[in-house]
């Protein structure tokens, strides 16, 4: 059991896809919040093999594509101006800002490091005493963990020259925001399998019995997605709406207790601003009083006014399911991840990406 | 952002520090470091879920063995029981 090729299986595949066939009767639209549920379904083929009837909605789930541009301005001017060790996940290095992205600021000398854990971050403030260290701690609850404990490390030692950048965004207050937005028909979700390792099962339930709607924790990998996938098309075909974990070797009900501990004493939640979709109440995580010494905004300043931005992209309207990728007047043209115009293009978890690296187009629109 | 993987623990140590407890993981042969405090029951030869160097869940064998059966079973029974298929309706 190594718990990968098991879990892409042709023969099950086809089973499931027999299952979901045989099953679905109407049109449904489901979606999956996570980028990297995108990313599978597209980089395996799996949206072409589904029957007509359901159409998956690629959602927000990219925590790059939704930190605010001014989030980069600033990022980019502690590199430059502040000439801080700018450490960030490799992703978010050439998502545009206004002006400049920080693949741009590393190549006119900013100091940009990228790096595979935030505990790396801290190692890097260690060794370099003389210098201010700051980390852009980009993400969803999985993420929240990692990067709250980095600032628990750098508080218990008393190191004064580490600090982050937080953009930290929750699921549950934007799957409410996209079922509250009449423009957006969703019928039922595939959520995160692991934001929810994390945040166990519970924040799920009031959102299913608010807007009756199915949601099923689902993995990643393709028996994953499809068995995912066929268990909210079972619901919706007999009218039921129930929170099921398809992921149970991995999503524990309760989630990480000591992780969501840790995540709740180091951040706090307020409304927070997402790229492209616009503010959403009590969707992000800022730095707790206790840890205000952490905060880069209170130590290098805060953000400059919502910084402009008019570059053409749709990313928004792709996020919410209003337009398909491709649908995108500068898809593939004015906008490809070599010049991205957003930052859908960009990511891992951008469904423009997945777009336009695996298939271009749509074959079934 | 959210890409985690399953990997076996390889290595453990046991420390009193609460936000450190280093240990390694083998991802098909690559062993990287990771800090195990979130997974203090972790052991050598468990499958843990690795997410940015922290171990966040362990992954249970008899939960993935459970979801293969049945899903192999439900194929096999759609073998026994062809329904009509109404690919291309």
């Amino acid at each position: 059991m190594k718990y990968l090729s098991e879990f892409r299986d042709e023969e099950i595949v086809r089973t499931l896809l027999g299952k979901i066939r045989k099953c679905v009767m109407k049109p449904w639209n489901i979606m999956e919040v996570c980028g990297g549920q995108t990313h599978g379904l597209v980089r395996h083929g799996l949206l072409q093999m589904l029957p007509e009837q359901v159409r998956m909605i690629h959602g927000p789930g990219c925590p790059v594509c939704v930190t605010p541009i001014s989030l980069i301005d600033k990022a980019v001017e502690l590199a430059l101006e502040h000439n801080v060790i700018l450490c960030s996940y490799g992703d978010m290095l050439r998502v545009p800002g206004s002006t400049i992205s920080l693949q741009q600021a590393r190549a006119m000398g900013g100091d940009i490091r990228i790096l595979y854990s935030p505990l790396e971050a801290v190692s890097i403030a260690r060794q370099n005493p003389e210098r201010e260290v700051v980390f852009f701690a980009v993400g969803f609850e999985t993420t929240a963990p990692p990067n709250a404990l980095s600032v628990e490390q750098a508080y218990r030692e008393k190191l004064s020259n580490y600090s982050i950048l937080s953009s930290h965004v929750l699921v549950p207050p934007a799957m409410e925001a996209i079922m509250s937005d009449s423009e957006t028909k969703v019928d039922g979700f595939l959520a995160a399998g692991h934001v929810c390792t994390v945040t166990g099962l519970s924040e799920y339930v009031p959102l299913v019995e608010k807007w009756k709607m199915p949601i099923v924790v689902t993995g990643f990998e393709p028996v994953d997605l499809l068995e995912g996938i066929y268990m909210v098309v079972s619901q919706l075909e007999s009218g039921e709406y129930r929170l099921e974990n398809q992921y149970r070797r991995v999503v524990k009900i309760d989630g990480n207790q000591r992780a969501v501990h840790l995540v709740n004493s180091v951040f706090e939640y307020r409304d927070r601003e997402w790229r492209g979709i616009g503010e959403i109440p009590m969707s992000g995580l800022f730095l707790a009083q206790k840890y205000s010494d952490y905060d880069a905004t209170l130590k290098f300043g805060p953000l400059k006014e919502r910084s402009y931005e008019d570059s053409g992209c749709l990313s928004g309207d792709v996020m919410k399911g209003k337009i398909k990728p491709h649908e995108c007047p500068n898809f593939g043209d004015g906008c490809t991840p070599v010049n991205p115009l957003g930052a859908p293009m960009v990511s891992n978890e951008g469904a423009c990406a997945a777009y336009y690296n695996y298939v271009a187009q749509d074959s079934k629109e | 952002m959210c890409l985690a993987i399953p990997g076996k623990v390889v290595e453990l140590q046991h420390t009193d520090d609460q936000t450190n407890r280093p240990g390694k993981v083998s991802f098909g042969g690559i062993i990287r470091e990771v800090n195990f405090c979130f997974l203090p029951k972790a052991a050598v030869d468990d499958y843990v879920l690795v997410h940015v160097g922290v171990a966040l869940s362990k992954v249970e064998e008899l939960e993935a063995l459970e979801t293969l059966r049945y899903l192999k079973e439900m194929g096999e029974l759609d073998e026994l029981n062809p329904e009509p298929d109404r690919q291309g309706d």
